[in-house]
């Protein structure tokens, strides 16, 4: 940004302090630090109403610095709110979800991307638009169609594909297909045509062409798109909210809804409830955040 | 990844000659168990998509046509244009629906793009702890916007949230019930929904920026640019790829919001939204499939705007 030739030969993106320069930085400065505070009140409140006792905030207050400390809301929402079964939802559905998405899109993706034939810009174009389409619009049909495929009792207890994970699953999974299947077209392409060819003459078959040349290939994508896919799977509220009707089948994030007539106006309890269930995505952020950032710009920087 | 894209286009270049000899080529010297194999590969994904995302589609459309309430095949009647007459006509909650997601639109297009434009080119920049910040803004990226509707609630709340304490109102009579104020509430529940959107613009920002060659400012910056011109007419345009998506990605998102409102108050008084009129028709007592799917398919045309212009803008090149 600075007009000078001395820095223009610091690479821009690279965050080297510069000790010429940081003076005329004081303004952003001040400027992104107070943005950050702003970002970080409503967490930081949450986190701190859920760790003080509600007995101390209806004396003091909630806006008070007084009383105790400690994590007994988190313990009272997690037996009382029935996290322990909401998270293996969350686990029961998410995992396969994933799994499942990534196998079939990648599979989708090396078809494509690897041969030439009639209709692959198409059928890709017709994968890329069912992921942007808004969910509302299939949930009435998807809601029959699950509503009437009758299953035996002791496969489900509805009696039809409804309130089970299987619901859930196969939506999650064709509506995250299209945007894999995109992304990873678009990696698979850039790898040199020569790999498969030459595994071609040396006799392998298409299926170990993908499984055995390309897909060990892709692995930094997949990675991403691993990572993204669990937290956007983990995250979905609304699939869930349609298809599942009895409470201890829902994932976490469609229980939340619960909790808050659950635990009323006991704010400390709701705020120990949204901060249990921010957990795995952070533990994720902190873990893998290179890889769901990389996941995330992987599939917007093709346009 | 921008090495990514670079190679990508590489390919598709050099490679656009050689593809039909190729092609005529590998056919050929396929085997009849790879060809099976082949099929298998693309007929599942494909048939996954077809019958979970396009055929219901199709089918919501169909539906807008009948009256049904969603029981027994045979009480399925015909409805005609009906459904979206009522809708057009009748249905209170239709227009200010519109409206709200108009709003919800310009409010993400107007101040929540262009906020994590601005971090995003700030935070590009030869500053002390750049991560960190990054870091900050980009966690409710991570949240789902059902918990974001929590924990903005804990934040909102009329007596007992931060915001009304900060404001010196929490528990006086002038408290305002930031979320259960007609007038108010889509208000803080957009500015919820950019906490998280602006986040996602500047990651999606601060990669394409890193893809613009440093040789185009350096060289604005030697015909005597400021680097407010530098930004806007050499950088700026440089990102059309990233512009193009953050676009995209704006319109969808607020046609699909739906998960804050409904976590607030499931989408009434105020915080009606198109996108949960559908739903509101569909689930809960007296199902108007017909009426749920009308709305539904006026959501899907207003949603094949944005949809089909990117899909023209990403595959012209191939096609």
């Amino acid at each position: 940004m600075s007009a000078t030739t001395t820095s223009v030969r610091i690479p821009p993106h690279e965050a080297t302090p510069d000790r010429r320069h940081k003076k005329r930085h004081w303004p952003t400065i001040v400027f992104v630090t107070v943005m950050a505070i702003m970002w970080l009140l409503p967490l930081v409140w949450a986190l701190y109403t859920s760790l003080r006792p509600k007995a101390d905030t209806d004396k003091y207050g909630y806006f008070s610095i007084g009383g105790h400390f400690n994590f007994q809301n988190f313990i009272d929402a997690w037996t009382q709110g029935g996290f322990p079964i909401y998270f293996w939802n969350s686990v029961m559905i998410t995992v396969p979800a994933v799994i499942l998405t990534l196998f079939f899109a990648s599979m989708m993706a090396f078809a494509v991307s690897r041969y030439s034939w009639k209709f692959n810009i198409t059928l890709l174009i017709m994968f890329t638009a069912g992921n942007l389409l808004p969910p509302q619009v299939l949930a009435a049909p998807l809601f029959e169609l699950f509503k009437h495929t009758a299953l035996p009792y002791w496969l489900s207890d509805s009696g039809t594909l409804l309130n089970t994970y299987v619901s859930v699953i196969a939506a999650n999974t064709a509506f995250q297909i299209g945007f894999c299947t995109f992304v990873l077209s678009n990696f698979m392409k850039a790898i040199p045509h020569e790999l498969t060819e030459a595994a071609r003459v040396d006799g392998a078959s298409v299926w170990r062409q993908y499984w055995n040349v390309i897909l060990p290939l892709t692995k930094p994508a997949l990675a991403a798109l691993g990572t993204l896919e669990v937290i956007f799977i983990y995250n979905d509220y609304f699939w869930p909210l349609i298809f599942i009707q009895s409470g201890d089948r829902l994932p976490v994030t469609t229980a939340i809804n619960n909790l808050q007539g659950q635990f009323l106006s006991n704010y400390n309890l709701l705020a120990a409830g949204a901060i249990i269930t921010v957990v795995p995505t952070l533990i994720i952020y902190l873990v893998l955040q290179r890889q769901f950032v990389a996941g995330l710009t992987l599939g917007a920087n093709k346009g | 990844m921008t090495v990514t894209s670079a190679r990508t286009q590489k390919t598709t270049a050099s490679g656009q000659g050689e593809l039909p000899a190729r092609k005529r080529r590998r056919l050929r010297q396929f085997t009849r168990r790879d060809v099976v194999v082949l099929s298998i590969m693309v007929g599942i994904p494909t048939l996954i998509q077809l019958c979970l995302v396009w055929l219901p589609t199709l089918f919501s459309i169909g539906l807008s046509f009948v009256r049904w309430n969603g029981l027994d095949f045979s009480d399925m009647k015909w409805a005609g244009w009906g459904n979206y007459q009522y809708v057009f006509q009748d249905y209170t909650q239709f227009w200010p629906a519109v409206l709200h997601n108009i709003i919800w639109l310009l409010f993400l297009g107007v101040i929540g793009t262009p906020l994590g434009l601005l971090l995003a080119v700030l935070l590009d920049q030869a500053i002390r702890g750049t991560r960190i910040y990054q870091s900050i803004f980009f966690a409710p990226v991570m949240l789902s916007l059902a918990l974001i509707g929590i924990i903005w609630q804990l934040f909102y709340s009329q007596d007992n949230g931060l915001l009304n304490f900060l404001l010196g109102t929490a528990g006086k009579p002038n408290a305002i019930d930031w979320l259960g104020n007609p007038s108010v509430n889509l208000w803080a529940a957009m500015v919820a929904a950019t906490w998280r959107h602006a986040g996602y613009v500047m990651i999606l920002y601060l990669a394409g920026l890193k893809s613009v060659d440093p040789g185009l400012r350096e060289a604005a910056s030697l015909d005597g640019a400021n680097s407010w011109q530098s930004f806007f007419s050499v950088v700026f345009p440089a990102m059309k790829p990233t512009n193009i998506i953050i676009v995209v990605i704006t319109i969808i998102e607020s046609l699909r919001a739906f998960d804050i409102v409904y976590v607030i108050n499931k989408g009434t008084n105020g915080l009606e939204l198109l996108s949960v009129l559908v739903i509101q028709n569909l689930i809960g007592e007296g199902q108007v499939i017909g009426v749920g799917s009308a709305l539904a398919v006026v959501l899907l045309v207003i949603s094949l705007v944005p949809i089909v212009f990117y899909l023209a803008r990403t595959f012209r090149r191939e096609a």
